[in-house]
């Protein structure tokens, strides 16, 4: 049997004295697509921020393709170039798009591009090119991030993680912050990316796009797994997890 | 008056250049300078995070002419001993460090979190995130602070004049002196500095704009 490309084994995390994170075992195959859904506050978010280390842990150990991430040998905290290196291996997309605002859609994704990957400025703008069309968005990439509508940013952000060809694509609810008409021409680049085989991790509050792109959904409830399994099969047997239920419920109430 | 004018300007020559060294020396020192511990201020470790915030804050607290005071007679009872124009210039640097550090720390830390998680995201390190990321962004927060500082550096170092050194101040009062005419040498010694100031202030709003950017 082939490793898992992420495995988290018993992961633990506190934020002073609250515990948000309590014992997450997790694995992602290599070309998998896993949702992560739940209730605001139960660890959804810390889980991916830890996944490339921008949060660090108190305990367990998240690995991809059989590297721990944030720590070498003994539990010591890898160095700032080593940590580097290794957050290149896995894409991140933010809730709030975090692009550059003073660098135009290109100069956006060809950074990585130039200084992580040490590409030369032709090879860097080709490829920028190629995935800014990809995203479609080839007419826009000598626009500063300001002239740009808020879909468009996204999917920019999309196109900088995706260049660097990271095993991982890591989504933080990539589409909360877009106005409503915004989201499918977002959710459609995502869905082309799991088309090709790119392993995600998604935390999401889309639950039809969960259902409809991922391979299977995580059901994160109070700093746990409380439920996992394929889409059709989870939502069918929702009477089994009735925190699952109460959940989906309470987001169909305010959602139609 | 006219005449008065155009008898002092060559005495004034010296002095001017003086007062634009004692400048060009505050402003290019505290910049370096400022910017050095202003990132030590952010970034570093406790403790010297601590001896920059004690340094910026003691010096902000001082009025500018008795740290002036200070190091010129101050400083040799601990065996430190500059010429009046060395201790002008370490004086108005200090203050002027002081002041850069703490634009330098308001620009950097406008910079929203998710800049450096974006490059963290990305692979950067520190260095890189700083120089291609934070860097370029605080550069137009900086930049408008900055140089209003440096107009008031030019100002400033007329208090060089309290230490005997001949700047555009002192030559004045020298001209005074001599000619027992006060109003239109003051007018022209206001005039000269009123031209350096405002050149600067014209020169730092097309900075200003070229360093501009739309921000999302």
């Amino acid at each position: 049997m082939t490793e898992p490309l992420l495995s988290i084994r018993g992961l633990r995390k506190s934020f002073g004295t609250t515990e948000v994170l309590k014992s997450i075992d997790l694995n992602v195959e290599r070309g998998e697509v896993v949702s992560v859904i739940g209730p605001s506050g139960s660890g959804k978010t810390t889980l991916l921020r830890c996944v490339n280390f921008l949060e660090s842990y108190e305990g367990g150990s998240i690995k991809i393709d059989g590297v721990e991430v944030g720590f070498a040998e003994g539990r010591r905290r890898r160095g700032e170039r080593s940590l580097a290196r290794m957050r290149a291996e896995t894409g991140m997309v933010f809730q709030s798009f975090n692009l550059f605002p003073h660098l135009t859609a290109a100069d956006n994704v060809m950074l990585g591009l130039r200084k992580v990957r040490g590409k030369s400025r032709d090879e860097a703008r080709a490829i920028a090119e190629k995935w800014l069309d990809r995203v479609g968005l080839s007419q826009k990439a000598d626009a500063l991030p300001a002239e740009l509508s808020g879909g468009q940013q996204q999917r920019v952000g999309i196109a900088r993680a995706v260049a660097m060809e990271p095993k991982i694509l890591l989504l933080d609810e990539i589409t909360s912050a877009l106005d409503p008409e915004l989201v499918g021409e977002v959710l459609e680049v995502v869905r082309g990316l799991a088309a090709e085989g790119m392993t995600m991790l998604m935390v999401t509050h889309e639950i039809a796009f969960a259902r409809d792109a991922a391979d299977r959904i995580v059901f994160m409830f109070d700093g746990t797994v409380a439920a996992e399994g394929p889409p059709t099969e989870l939502l069918a047997q929702v009477d089994d997890h009735p925190r699952l239920a109460a959940f989906l419920a309470r987001f169909r109430a305010s959602h139609f | 008056m006219l005449d008065a004018m155009i008898y002092a300007l060559p005495f004034l020559m010296k002095g001017l250049w003086v007062t634009v060294l004692v400048s060009v020396l505050t402003v290019s020192i505290s910049l370096c300078a400022g910017v050095l511990l202003g990132c030590g201020l952010v970034y570093g470790p406790l403790p010297l995070r601590l001896l920059v915030r004690l340094f910026s804050d003691t010096i902000r607290g001082i009025p500018i002419l008795v740290l002036i005071f200070f190091v010129y007679y101050g400083f040799p009872a601990i065996g430190v001993d500059f010429a009046a124009f060395w201790a002008a210039v370490t004086a108005l640097t200090l203050f002027k460090t002081a002041q850069v550090i703490e634009y330098l720390r308001g620009a950097v830390q406008s910079i929203p979190k998710g800049q450096t998680e974006a490059g963290m995201a990305i692979g950067l390190t520190f260095r890189e995130r700083l120089t291609s990321v934070i860097f370029p962004q605080a550069l137009r927060r900086f930049l408008p602070p900055w140089i209003n500082g440096v107009t008031d550096a030019v100002k400033g170092s007329a208090l060089v004049s309290l230490l005997g050194v001949t700047d555009l101040m002192h030559s004045i009062n020298q001209v005074i002196g001599r000619t027992y005419e006060a109003l239109p040498l003051y007018i022209l010694g206001a005039l000269i500095y009123f031209v350096i100031n405002y050149t600067l202030s014209l020169l730092s709003r097309r900075l200003e704009r070229r360093f501009s950017f739309t921000q999302a």
